[in-house]
């Protein structure tokens, strides 16, 4: 009567998939059904597991029973069409056991692959997208998303009800489709790295929870590079990406939750699994003839990773990665970036001149954003403008999005 | 050391309201729990009960295991304890009280001639 221990997040993943599975058997309309089942069968193994012996493999048992469900729903569904005189329904209760059989042997990742596509129709906005992924591939409840997304429940509640009508009404992608593929993929792919970002840059006030939806963007990410159907170097370039920046999070804080910048952070901490992982896939994105954004970003990542302390960092590598961004994505926030390496680069000086041509350029666009004057507010202070850098941090704490940010700007101005 | 009953009790059921994540860490308090117990020697029996049942008199029956659908025993631990003040104090580790239910601990008397 030994109690074992379950993996992490089996019941989480394994709801992922059990939903993914159920959706083909059911049918895309069916997805409270298949959430229900998913439910009972995880609710019947703590009932099963608590006080005896786990089984051999728990996954395996987890999909037998929801099998079974799955079953007797379908059964029902066949016994209210018995009295309509429609040989087809018939036909299929006979071929029932097998049918289910064949859906739960093998192909689960085909499962998660293709409610990953359904999940994002182009109709659907981006954020209730990632709130379908995580809702029925990573097991997550109403209440858990909304807190990891900030929002309040009620407005999740509606949002995900809206998107769950979106997934009945459009159905399930045919993955094995090259053209359904191509035409949802940069979708995809923007709502996993949206779902990673979350995680990782989120405005969230509090830890809870961020490190889970980069955890759960890497795994989806995994299966976008990794599957035969959506193998590409741009989808390693982005599990590249996701690795090479998730291997930081255990570093991103002191033990007090506050921020900790790259220059700050403790190197050691670095998890040396996902650095490898990450490494591994950006070999892999070193292929064919695209080099995207999403390419650049993940060098850019890797080659922070290299290096053995801030000071050396590569920053010349880094200015010219950013050059090639700004050609490829133009954006306010890559300027910035840019801006500040040239800084590590050349000096404050010419770092500080750099960021100010930023924010003549784009001030207005990045008005609520807090980097560019805590940038500047890094510079002046560093060439002993104290009272400009005092400013400069005071506005960086009036935009900041979080707790965290807003203890980190504080510390800045007490300096 | 004598043996105590612990009857788990909760009204509804709370379990339905957890999300996968929250149901594998509420197994996981099972599993410490219970491994403890079972660690020190101290747990003699356990089981879950299911929701098949009825209730016996003498001149009725019921479909159901329970007099009444507000209050319904989910499953008992038999555990070895020094004294009611132990098996209180261990009763209140049941991963259950957390959830809102309540555990009734009752002293097991051994039957005469036996």
């Amino acid at each position: 009567m030994q109690p074992g221990v379950v993996v992490d997040h089996l019941f989480r993943h394994e709801a992922g998939r059990l939903t993914a599975t159920l959706l083909r058997v059911l049918g895309p309309r069916q997805l409270e059904v298949a959430e229900e089942i998913v439910q009972e069968t995880l609710l019947q193994a703590l009932e099963s597991w608590k006080v005896g012996p786990l089984p051999d493999n728990p996954a395996a048992w987890l999909t037998r029973v929801a099998k079974n469900r799955a079953i007797d729903v379908l059964r029902r569904r066949a016994t209210t069409k018995k009295y309509e005189p429609d040989l087809a329904a018939a036909f299929q209760v006979q071929a029932l056991q097998q049918r289910v059989d064949a859906h739960f042997d093998g192909e689960v990742d085909d499962d998660v692959l293709r409610l990953m596509f359904s999940c994002c129709p182009p109709s659907l906005p981006r954020a209730a997208q990632v709130a379908l992924i995580l809702k029925t591939l990573c097991g997550f409840s109403v209440g858990e998303i909304a807190a990891a997304l900030l929002v309040t429940p009620v407005s999740m509640e509606r949002r995900l009800s809206r998107a769950k009508t979106a997934l009945r009404d459009h159905g399930l992608v045919d993955v094995d489709s090259a053209r359904e593929r191509e035409a949802r993929i940069g979708g995809v792919r923007q709502a996993v790295y949206l779902l990673f970002n979350e995680g990782y840059h989120g405005a969230h006030p509090t830890q809870t929870s961020r490190d889970d939806l980069c955890g759960e963007a890497i795994r989806l990410g995994g299966i976008l590079a990794n599957h035969p159907a959506t193998t590409s170097p741009t989808n390693h370039a982005l599990m590249a990406l996701m690795c090479l920046h998730g291997a930081r999070l255990a570093s991103r804080t002191d033990l007090g939750g506050a921020l900790l910048t790259l220059q700050e952070q403790d190197r050691a901490q670095w998890s040396p699994a996902l650095l490898r992982l990450g490494y591994a896939h950006l070999q892999q994105s070193a292929a064919g003839d695209d080099v995207t954004a999403i390419h650049i970003e993940a060098m850019l990542a890797a080659v922070h990773a290299a290096a053995p302390t801030w000071a050396a960092t590569d920053w010349r590598r880094i200015v010219d990665l950013y050059d090639v961004l700004v050609d490829l994505q133009d954006t306010p926030i890559t300027r910035l970036n840019r801006a500040i390496a040239i800084g590590q680069r050349d000096g404050d000086v010419v770092g500080l001149a750099a960021l100010d041509d930023v924010d003549d350029a784009h001030g207005r666009e990045l008005a609520a954003y807090p980097f560019l004057h805590a940038a500047r507010g890094g510079c002046l202070h560093r060439l002993g403008r104290a009272d400009e850098a005092r400013a400069a941090f005071q506005q960086a704490h009036a935009t900041a999005r979080s707790d965290a940010e807003r203890a980190f700007f504080a510390a800045k101005l007490q300096r | 050391m004598t043996d105590y009953l612990l009857l788990m009790r909760h009204t509804g059921n709370p379990m339905a309201q957890l999300s996968p994540e929250e149901t594998q860490q509420h197994l996981q308090q099972w599993g410490e729990w219970m491994g403890a117990l079972a660690q020190a020697g101290r747990l003699k029996g356990a089981n879950p009960l299911t929701n098949v049942g009825a209730v016996v008199g003498k001149d009725v029956v019921t479909d159901g295991p329970y007099a009444e659908a507000k209050d319904v025993v989910g499953g008992f631990v038999l555990v070895a304890c020094e004294s009611l003040e132990h098996a209180k104090q261990t009763a209140r580790g049941c991963p259950v009280v957390a959830l809102g239910g309540i555990v009734e601990v009752r002293e097991t008397a051994p039957a005469v001639g036996m």
